[in-house]
């Protein structure tokens, strides 16, 4: 890698696999999906250039269960898939939120359900990002809206997984994964990068799922002397099953609370002109491009719109919504589903205020024009 | 060899039936580990869901149980994440060749370097003895109430025909036998199975009491009906009906998916 920056035209699925190199990902496994593939094959070509390694797997199923092993063993890893994969992948996405595994999953959404609209791009798979796994659970979901951001928010993705030991979905889309634009990559030594964070004591005293005071055990990998047992029943501090209801309580609900102390670092968003505003655009992915330029064109056209970028998913930015929400009386939704964090928003925002749903689910990207006619049809 | 050294005591006792011969099979793979000298803290025994899916739990290694019919695909991860360690996939006929089917043969036709070990009770245990994909023709289980109308797999000649290393099936009566397939199995570079028919009285003997309704029944209904893969070569189907065929079913040296992965490192850094 260049130690200076370094400008280059790419794709946002090519970004993504070279942000999950230089965020440490030396492990993939995947199976052929489109809108996703690229992810992969540029992947298949640079992971073993660094002593790294590709696995074209059997199924989506096998894909996600050899992520979650390569991980245990001590390899930052990843796959990739779009919305029938994601939904394959749950099983073990469920396993790597029980045991507590970091791991990536990028799921390039397409239009769904079902087969859908394979080459077409679709925000669909928001709430099978929450929940789609079977169970309370907590997750992290972070949605890129260029190409230099799937770059980063790959690198990102990584570094939240090894924190906070848990899988990471970014959940793209086919608008910007097949988006080709301007990128400046920085040197990887400019990049912060995290370690997961490892037992200091010795095996004998080790506690895989300790209750600690971050919420967050320390995690050995296979290999390193520690001998311990991971299994997706419920378990207590060391790992081994129970049936205690006493003890499930407890390591479920730090389980389902272990993200509360460190929403500040794994909430991100934008904003912009939301001190004067009197209408709020949310937007996220792609359709947060043509939400920015709405922004500009409604307050070229005298309507102070504001906007929120949200940059993180899952968590929802529940305290900055509710903040937002109080300053205006309509908040507009543009999103290619059919409301899916719209609702999160409904149940966040008292009854008076009014929300405009700007939705498409046939695959077409939403233009700032759909936006703005919104905007200014409001009344 | 004291057995101790490589259980966890505190997690005793087991879960296992009186009479269930998934304890036989576990004690070959501890006297093999034992055998050949590895390091505790260099395997991994992995497992999937069911009966055997409880065995690492027991077992002082690194231990996972993963989810239904996913071990193998774990196992992946683990192993080429960390090619130091010997990954052991425990793995019962259901979990292995019914939801982990797909996984199973594509193990093999990878030739992956892990080591199976498939507990074939030819039945659903941990749930209540259902039909499994070995339940043979015509016998009983709990949803084959007039008989089982499927034809079973035959899961060595499957592992064969997908393309592992070695394979081998004993039963939990010939122990020497079993330690000596485990023995040639692992330490065979890419995939090996070691398929052990065993016994399940709680669920297929209870349905089928033929075979036998108590653990030692079970084992002599073992020895007096198993025949060496040679004599089977020239039995006709219909005698060896209900027979159990021991014997290697392939013991050969392909390239292992780690040798042909290193293959595709070295070209990427030419």
């Amino acid at each position: 890698m260049s130690d200076k920056n370094t400008t280059r035209l790419m794709q946002g699925n090519v970004a993504i696999a070279h942000g999950a190199v230089a965020g440490g990902c030396r492990f993939f496994a995947g199976y052929p999906i489109t809108p996703s593939s690229e992810v992969a094959e540029t992947l298949s070509e640079t992971l073993p250039e660094v002593g790294g390694t590709f696995i074209q797997m059997e199924d989506e199923i096998a894909s996600m269960g050899a992520v979650v092993g390569a991980s245990i063993a001590g390899k930052k890893a990843m796959t990739a898939t779009s919305g029938p994969g994601f939904s394959l992948k749950q099983e073990n996405l469920g396993m790597a939120v029980m045991a507590e595994v970091p791991s990536v999953i990028i799921d390039v959404q397409r239009g769904g359900p079902s087969t859908g609209l394979p080459t077409k791009g679709s925000q669909g798979d928001v709430m099978q990002a929450r929940w789609g796994t079977h169970g309370d659970h907590p997750i992290i979901a972070v949605a890129p809206n260029s190409v230099e951001e799937c770059y980063y928010m790959t690198v990102r993705a990584f570094n939240l997984a090894e924190k906070y030991r848990t899988p990471v979905v970014v959940l793209t889309d086919e608008i910007i994964a097949h988006l080709t634009e301007k990128i400046t990559i920085r040197p990887d030594s400019e990049l912060e990068i995290a370690e997961r964070i490892k037992p200091e004591n010795s095996p004998d005293d080790y506690l895989p799922y300790k209750m600690t005071d971050s919420g967050i055990p320390p995690m050995a990998n296979f290999g390193e002397g520690y001998r311990y047992h991971i299994t997706g029943l419920v378990h207590d501090e060391t790992g081994f099953p129970t049936n205690d209801s006493d003890e499930a309580t407890r390591q479920l609900m730090r389980l389902n609370t272990k993200f509360d102390k460190h929403l500040d670092d794994i909430l991100d968003y934008e904003e912009f002109n939301t001190d004067d505003m009197d209408v709020l655009i949310i937007a996220y992915g792609a359709p947060a491009r043509s939400a920015k330029r709405a922004m500009q064109v409604c307050r070229e056209q005298g309507e102070k719109a504001g906007f929120i970028r949200l940059k993180t998913i899952w968590p929802f930015a529940t305290q900055k919504i509710k903040e937002l929400s109080r300053q205006v009386d309509t908040i507009v939704i543009p999103e290619m589903n059919l409301g899916q964090i719209a609702g999160e928003v409904e149940r966040l925002t008292p009854d008076a205020t009014s929300i405009i749903k700007v939705n498409h689910v046939n695959g077409e990207a939403i233009k700032p024009k759909e936006i703005v006619n919104a905007i200014m049809n409001k009344d | 060899m004291d057995y101790l050294n490589y259980l966890r005591k505190d997690k005793m006792p087991h879960i296992w039936c009186d009479g269930c011969g998934n304890g036989i099979i576990l004690k070959a793979i501890l006297r093999t580990v034992h055998k050949l000298g590895w390091d505790k803290n260099k395997i991994a025994l992995v497992s999937g869901i069911g009966c055997s899916g409880r065995t690492p739990g027991y077992v002082d290694f690194n231990t996972l149980h993963t989810t239904h019919g996913r071990a193998l695909s774990f196992s992946t991860g683990i192993k080429l994440a960390n090619p130091d360690m010997h990954v052991i996939v425990v793995s019962g006929d259901g979990d292995a060749t019914a939801i982990g089917g797909n996984h199973f043969i594509h193990a093999a036709r990878r030739n992956i370097d892990l080591n199976l070990i498939v507990f074939n009770n030819y039945i659903y245990g941990m749930t209540g003895g259902q039909a499994s994909p070995t339940t043979p023709t015509c016998k009983f289980a709990s949803t084959a109430p007039y008989g089982n109308p499927d034809s079973p797999f035959d899961i060595s000649e499957l592992a064969k025909a997908a393309g592992a290393n070695y394979v081998a099936r004993s039963t939990t009566y010939h122990t020497a036998r079993m330690d000596r397939y485990m023995e040639q199995a692992f330490q065979k570079k890419g995939f090996s199975v070691v398929e052990v028919l065993t016994m399940c009285p709680t669920s297929y003997g209870r349905a089928n009491k033929e075979t036998g309704t108590t653990g030692a029944d079970m084992l002599q209904y073992q020895k007096e009906n198993s025949i060496s893969i040679k004599k089977a070569a020239d039995m006709s189907e219909e005698d060896l009906k209900d027979k159990f065929v021991t014997g290697v079913y392939v013991d050969k040296d392909e390239p292992s998916y780690l040798e042909k992965y290193q293959d595709v490192r070295d070209k990427a850094n030419k």
